[in-house]
């Protein structure tokens, strides 16, 4: 058995009350809950302030370059199929210059566990605007706001075929530990969205749902199997309308319970999971939290694994010396 | 009328197959330097393939070539120029006819010089022979085309098919022509199309049938010839392209460690053969994985590499570039890493199918930072299996990438390999954490003689540890910024790469006495080796010392480069080597010979501007 302590390591030098401090205290705790060894752990980050999250954890760890995280990830989980690999990757180290590992570690479906700090800022580079970011967004580097529009970290995961897509709030500890868990034992690339704040470069950002009182009407936590309610007395709930989704409130116009919408997170389509994440407080949704998307589906590091063996069945020869003999071999005498 | 033909012994002789895309080129000169070396000729091949994906049929672009030379004895380089072309239509009679000696023997297919053929090659007038100034006395003209219909009237095989055996005529009329044992080629062919029984009985006729006109109508030749064979070597052979032995190389260095091989990789011409290869070998356990980009291809393979496996990449220049920055990871961390470089033709896009050696100082010094690492040049399509051995040995063994430069010469050039036995190979011990620093282990203590860190490989309990792109405290491995440290970091880095045993620089020739010393590196070894041999036979003392080893460079580079009086480099570039031997050896000034034209080095060209250095 380990314990949180057995996963700690060094002092964090994130800026005081930075959403990554939370963070990491919830990750300690989701690793020691479900107690794989921390020498079969391995902690990949690309460049970045929460690419910093390595040095602080004691398993085995690689800080590398920036936008590379995944793809270092991969070949480490290819090569050594054993290890449980978190992958940690800020908006811009994951979805600006990493943006293509990102998406070719979901359709892939490699068993890393991804986890994306999203503070929709560039942090160690002092304040730059993000993919992230909205547009108009007033930046050092877009003083007259930006004129691009943002990934939205779900819908692109979803678009490269992801299989597994939870959301949290940094400082809400259990529902972070929740989803790190799922993602872990998920098996295939598990993308988690931790929404962050920036305290310095984005201050604010996340407000309507970074304490829980605000949680409790701003957002939701969806569980596979069950309604789709929140509220401060569960009093809302989602229903479908048309193509979309639309809040209702549970006793007005003969509503009840069970005209509620359940959550299916192994559902295949992802449809109703894609709405679900995209909703937003502007729109007057409540932002989703929990484990949105869940489907299992073969991962590359297993089949490419299987299929080495199968080869292996088939083929004749198992060793350099055999296979120089498959060639067309003359001898000079 | 065949009985009288006069039989010519020659010491060697060179035949260039060419033709359009689809005319089975490549399989006609493979056949036909396979069973040259079954008899124990020298051979050495070179495919000349078009840059377009898949030029019209008949046009200049779409012709590709194969060059065979084969020897009594060992031979070295595919040959200058050839000794009898054949040109399976109009468009390479056209391309490849500056190939060809002037007195070189041409064998044609008539059938393929219609007038639309001409067009599209380009010809003006309809004696085509006279325009290009060819003789005719030299010319086999053959209707190969009607000849191999006629042939294959009853097979019941469509056009289309009929049409794919053409390059087994031309074949039968080669082996003819060098008195070659058609028995070989039936042979050859039965096993190549094990499969396909009719297939191979259809171009055993074809070739027989190229065989017999040959025979019977003396194809116009004064004479017919015979390469013996001498000075054999006796022992197993197969042919070998250079990315094979490269694939193969890394195959046996993973065996011999014990380690598991993993290939990250992008296509990229003319370096794809190499991922193609090892993704055939999964039952020797070996895995490719084919990434998003050139980037993600080194990235996966040095976190393979710090999973604990035998970490490669392979590429070409432009994939260098890219790559480069996570190769730079691998510097800092000190992590194992073979990346190879197939070079061609550059600056960016560059000529991707042709081949230089313009990428040398890229690999020694295109990165960020004091970015020490050893550089290795393969020096022919065989020495790839050797060279990469000795990078995958030196990169486990030294915890540092290792970039092994080759280029599309060597890469896609073939040549006899003798079997080797994996036994013989020397030992591979990569550098792990020995079992006493369990629990108290930080990854960069080092060996205080070699200054190579220890390797504690995920998975194994009580040696956890973080690496990073960081500077890191010589002792502890946490994040320094501490100006000392740094400095002493740089020197270590540089110091363990620069403790590397590496063979000395062998001269070769006259090396007592030598007026001049032939200088080169990597693939351009055997046309060097022939210019010296060439000027020695003229009656000049003459030595030629090749580098494989770049970084570091062997111990007695300095004592060799100083003891003549007239060095010459000779490089496929503008001088890279040269600069880089003048920085390293201190007061030496050589001449300098390059070319970088994207063709292999012309050893009558070489023979020619040394003799000029010599005369000076």
């Amino acid at each position: 058995m380990f314990t949180i302590q057995d996963y700690k390591k060094g002092q964090p030098r994130w800026c005081p009350g930075c959403g990554d401090h939370f963070f990491l205290a919830s990750l300690h705790k989701a690793m020691a809950e479900l107690g794989v060894p921390p020498y079969e752990t391995a902690v990949i980050s690309g460049i970045g302030c929460s690419s910093r999250l390595p040095y602080y954890v004691n398993t085995y760890a690689m800080q590398t370059i920036h936008g590379r995280a995944a793809a270092i990830a991969t070949g480490a989980k290819v090569a050594n199929p054993n290890l449980t690999i978190w992958q940690i990757s800020g908006d811009g180290d994951g979805l600006a210059i990493g943006g293509n590992h990102f998406i070719h570690a979901m359709r892939r479906n490699i068993d890393l566990n991804m986890i994306l700090l999203n503070n929709r800022i560039y942090g160690l580079t002092k304040g730059q605007y993000s993919p992230t970011s909205p547009r108009g967004f007033v930046s050092k580097s877009s003083p007259f706001g930006t004129v691009e529009d943002p990934f939205r970290p779900a819908e692109l995961c979803f678009g490269a075929r992801g299989r597994f897509f939870a959301r949290a709030v940094a400082t809400d500890a259990a529902g972070t530990v929740e989803v790190l868990k799922a993602a872990k034992q998920h098996k295939g690339a598990s993308v988690c969205e931790i929404l962050q704040n920036c305290v310095i470069f984005n201050n604010g950002v996340y407000d309507s749902i970074y304490k829980s009182e605000g949680r409790k009407k701003n957002a939701i936590y969806v569980k596979h199997g069950e309604p789709l309610i929140f509220g401060e007395n569960n009093e809302f709930g989602l229903v479908q309308e048309g193509f979309g989704l639309k809040v209702v409130k549970i006793g007005e116009n003969g509503i009840t319970e069970k005209d509620i919408l359940v959550h299916d997170a192994h559902c295949e389509d992802n449809t109703l999971q894609l709405k679900l994440a995209m909703m937003d407080n502007e729109h007057g949704f409540p932002v989703a939290l929990g484990v949105i998307r869940d489907v299992e589906a073969p991962t590359y590091e297993t089949a490419v694994a299987e299929q080495i063996e199968e080869v292996k069945g088939k083929k004749k020869y198992h060793n350099f010396m055999e296979l120089l003999e498959t060639n067309d071999i003359w001898e000079v005498k | 009328m065949a009985e009288n033909l006069e039989v010519k012994e020659l010491e060697q002789v060179v035949v260039r197959f060419s033709g359009d895309s689809g005319d089975g080129m490549q399989l006609a000169g493979n056949i036909f330097s396979t069973v040259s070396a079954t008899i124990g000729n020298g051979i050495s091949t070179f495919p000349d393939y078009p840059a377009d994906i898949r030029a019209p049929q008949g046009s200049l672009t779409g012709v590709s070539g194969f060059q065979v030379h084969i020897g009594e004895g060992k031979v070295y380089t595919p040959g200058d120029k050839c000794d009898v072309l054949v040109a399976m239509n109009a468009a390479a009679l056209k391309t490849q006819y500056k190939h060809a000696k002037p007195q070189a023997t041409i064998i044609i297919d008539t059938d393929s010089f219609g007038p639309k053929d001409l067009e599209k090659a380009e010809f003006k007038t309809a004696d085509y022979l006279a325009e290009m100034g060819i003789d005719e006395d030299r010319v086999v003209a053959c209707p190969i085309t009607k000849m191999v219909k006629d042939c294959l009237a009853d097979s019941g095989m469509d056009n289309k098919a009929i049409m794919k055996c053409r390059n087994m005529f031309a074949l039968g009329i080669v082996c003819w022509l060098f008195n070659r044992d058609v028995t070989l080629v039936e042979n050859f062919l039965r096993e190549k199309f094990a499969k396909k029984p009719q297939i191979a009985e259809n171009n055993i006729k074809v070739v027989n049938a190229g065989f017999n006109y040959g025979h019977n109508t003396h194809a116009g030749v004064p004479a017919t010839y015979r390469i013996e064979s001498k000075n054999k070597v006796k022992g197993r052979y197969m042919d070998i392209t250079g990315n094979k032995a490269t694939a193969y190389g890394l195959i046996a260095a993973a065996e011999k460690a014990g380690m598991k091989l993993f290939l990250g990789s992008y296509p990229i011409t003319p370096a794809t053969d190499v991922l193609h290869e090892l993704a055939k070998h999964k039952s020797l356990g070996v895995t490719t994985v084919q990434c998003e980009d050139e980037i993600s291809g080194c990235a996966s393979a040095v976190g393979a590499s710090f999973a604990g496996a035998m970490a490669a990449t392979s590429t070409s220049g432009p994939g260098v570039c890219l790559k480069s920055e996570a190769i730079n990871l691998a510097v800092i961390d000190e992590l194992p890493l073979v990346i190879i470089d197939v070079q061609r033709g550059g600056p960016s896009t560059g000529l991707p199918t042709k081949s230089e050696q313009t990428d040398l100082l890229q690999a020694l010094y295109g990165r960020n930072g004091e970015s020490p690492m050893p550089v290795i040049a393969a020096t022919s399509p065989t020495d790839c299996f050797d060279a990469v051995y000795s990078a995958a040995k030196i990169a486990v063994e030294h915890l540092t990438p290792v970039l092994l430069l080759t280029d599309a010469y060597v890469a896609n050039g073939s040549a006899a390999w003798k079997l080797p036995n994996i036994a013989e190979l020397p030992e591979i011990h990569p550098h792990y954490a020995p079992e006493s620093m369990k629990g108290n282990y930080t990854p960069y203590k080092r060996d205080e003689e070699t200054l190579v860190r220890y390797w504690g490989i995920p998975g194994r309990e009580g040696f956890t540890h973080i690496l990073g792109g960081l500077e890191k405290d010589s002792d502890t491995g946490a994040i320094s910024t501490d100006p000392e440290n740094h400095d002493k970091m740089c020197r270590l880095r540089a110091g363990k790469v620069a403790r590397i045993p590496v063979p000395d620089l062998e001269v070769l020739g006259d090396k007592d006495d030598a007026e001049l010393l032939i200088v080169g590196f990597g693939g351009t070894a055997g046309h060097l080796y022939s210019a010296m041999e060439e000027l020695r036979k003229k009656g000049h003392k003459v030595a030629a010392a090749q580098f494989k080893f770049i970084n570091p460079l062997p111990k007695n580079t300095a004592e060799v480069l100083m003891k003549y009086k007239k060095v010459v480099v000779a490089e496929q570039n503008l001088g890279q080597l040269a600069a880089y031997l003048r920085a390293k050896v201190d007061g030496f000034v050589p001449y300098q010979f390059n070319q970088v034209k994207g063709q292999p080095f012309v050893v009558s060209e070489l023979v020619e501007s040394f003799e000029e250095i010599i005369n000076k």
